[in-house]
């Protein structure tokens, strides 16, 4: 199969990799995007939801808000966003084109898995640990703060890798509106039909993409307060007790 | 923009032409109705087929990775691995063995989906107590009877639970076929961008949600309908 042999000539030329366009800037360009959304996103929609899950109310928004992330298709908010007035397409500093509309969307659609999971895990604490806490004389701030966000926090982390995870495949996707990233490569490799380009494109995103979801398991082992247990086991073990 | 090609009586007001550029315009929907519809068929079709494909492929996996520990690893793993693999790189990656079609499309879909899948029928089947496989044995039942008869349709809220994420994300992410071609209401989506229609973009993405709205009613109903029993008593 020649594209095969297209793609791998396509990456071992160095030429392809530096300079302007080059698969170097575009990875720096969607790195930094997807950085940038992620970040964003934890700024929203952690506080909320970890306030909410800490109160007990609110749960109707969390489940929703995934369901609803879910039905809108990336691709649609991003067309919108890019033909709409405002934000429109231009360039944004080291963002590239279409900067503003691919973070917008890039943070809307971090949102809905950083919140879901941030308020079930501080909701599904064991009620036995709270009462403890509170028995021993907690505020409800020194509850929240020293029991149940610890205990919380590998399923935080949970959401937030599923937000990366989301964000990277959402930056990609970027491209097929003329946003910036690597997703540049795939879609004009397909344009014009120089397919080992588009494939060379791929691998690139799809082993950055699992690279990220190595790196970020592995912070999320370092948070949990319970190691060598999985989180699943411990949230069954948290949840048998009540 | 392609109304005086069209020719349409110059006295009506449209609300998309060289100068006017509605997001919400009656008269598309009336000119490009053929589009339209063959759009929104390629969706279903691509949708549905692939949700089918994945259901054939999860439920012997499911089957399978429940029997020994290590395969549902295994299972698990490949499939999560895949997941993290975004649509736009992974339809490029299935081209060089299928080609610019739509196969290549509900390949990639399906193979989405079978993550989704595949959790939810291990949930499922784990769902099932312990003292009522029991009691079925006891009873009697044969290893397939007793899967068939038994497990599966107490397995069936939380697999149909599963089966409805993975409709409304495949629903979605068919949009991004457009890459080959072959994305269904994607191809409007994406000539919208590419020649600034804005009635074509607006409808095509409103229609997508209709879609996966819809469909995943149909789920809810067909669950009420195959699962009665979880009707009466407290209404969930």
């Amino acid at each position: 199969m020649s594209v095969f042999a297209d793609m791998w000539a396509y990456l071992t030329d160095g030429a392809n990799w530096s300079g302007k366009g080059g698969i170097l800037e575009l990875l720096v360009q969607q790195l930094l995007l997807t950085g940038t959304a992620l970040a964003l996103a934890i700024l929203i929609g952690l506080p909320l939801a970890l306030w909410l899950g800490h109160l007990g109310r609110g749960g109707f928004l969390a489940i929703n808000i995934s369901n609803v992330g879910r039905a809108i298709p990336t691709f649609a908010l991003l067309a919108l966003l890019v033909t709409a007035d405002w934000p429109g397409v231009s360039t944004f500093g080291p963002f590239g084109r279409a900067g503003i509309a691919t973070l917008i969307a890039l943070t809307l659609f971090a949102l809905p898995p950083i919140i879901t999971n941030a308020y079930v895990a501080v909701r599904e604490v064991g009620e036995d640990v709270k009462e403890s806490a509170r028995g021993m004389g907690m505020t409800s701030w020194q509850q929240f703060r020293q029991v149940e966000l610890p205990l919380a926090l590998p399923l935080v982390a949970g959401g937030v890798r599923l937000a990366l995870v989301q964000v990277w495949a959402t930056a990609t996707i970027a491209a097929l509106v003329a946003g910036p990233g690597l997703g540049r490569i795939i879609t004009d490799g397909f344009a014009n039909s120089y397919y080992g380009k588009g494939i060379a494109g791929a691998v690139v995103v799809a082993v950055v993409a699992m690279v990220l979801e190595v790196l970020a398991s592995m912070a999320q082992r370092a948070v949990d307060p319970l190691p060598r247990t999985s989180t699943a086991k411990k949230q069954d073990q948290l949840l048998a007790t009540t | 923009m392609t109304l005086l090609a069209r020719g349409l009586p110059a006295a009506e007001p449209s609300c998309y032409n060289r100068t006017v550029n509605d997001w919400w315009c009656g008269a598309y929907f009336t000119d490009y109705r053929d589009e339209l519809v063959d759009a929104t068929t390629q969706h279903l079709v691509i949708t549905v087929t692939a949700i089918a494909l994945s259901i054939l492929i999860a439920f012997p996996l499911a089957l399978l990775a429940r029997r020994r520990q290590r395969l549902e690893t295994a299972i698990t793993g490949v499939s999560t691995a895949l997941y993290t693999v975004p649509s736009l790189a992974l339809f490029p990656l299935l081209v060089p063995f299928t080609g610019i079609t739509a196969t290549t499309v509900v390949i990639g879909l399906a193979l989405y989906a079978l993550t989704i899948l595949v959790r939810s029928m291990l949930d499922g089947l784990r769902s099932v107590p312990d003292e009522v496989r029991e009691s079925a044995r006891g009873l009697g039942y044969g290893a397939a009877s007793q899967l068939f008869r038994i497990e599966l349709p107490l397995a069936l809220p939380v697999m149909m639970a599963g089966l409805r994420v993975a409709t409304v994300s495949t629903v979605a992410l068919t949009t991004v076929g457009t890459l080959v071609a072959n994305g269904g209401l994607g191809n409007l989506i994406a000539d919208g961008v590419t020649t600034n229609f804005k009635a074509e973009l607006l409808a095509a993405c409103l229609l997508c949600v209709a879609i996966a709205v819809l469909l995943d009613v149909l789920i809810v109903g067909l669950q009420r309908l195959v699962t009665p029993w979880t009707r009466t008593g407290v209404s969930s």
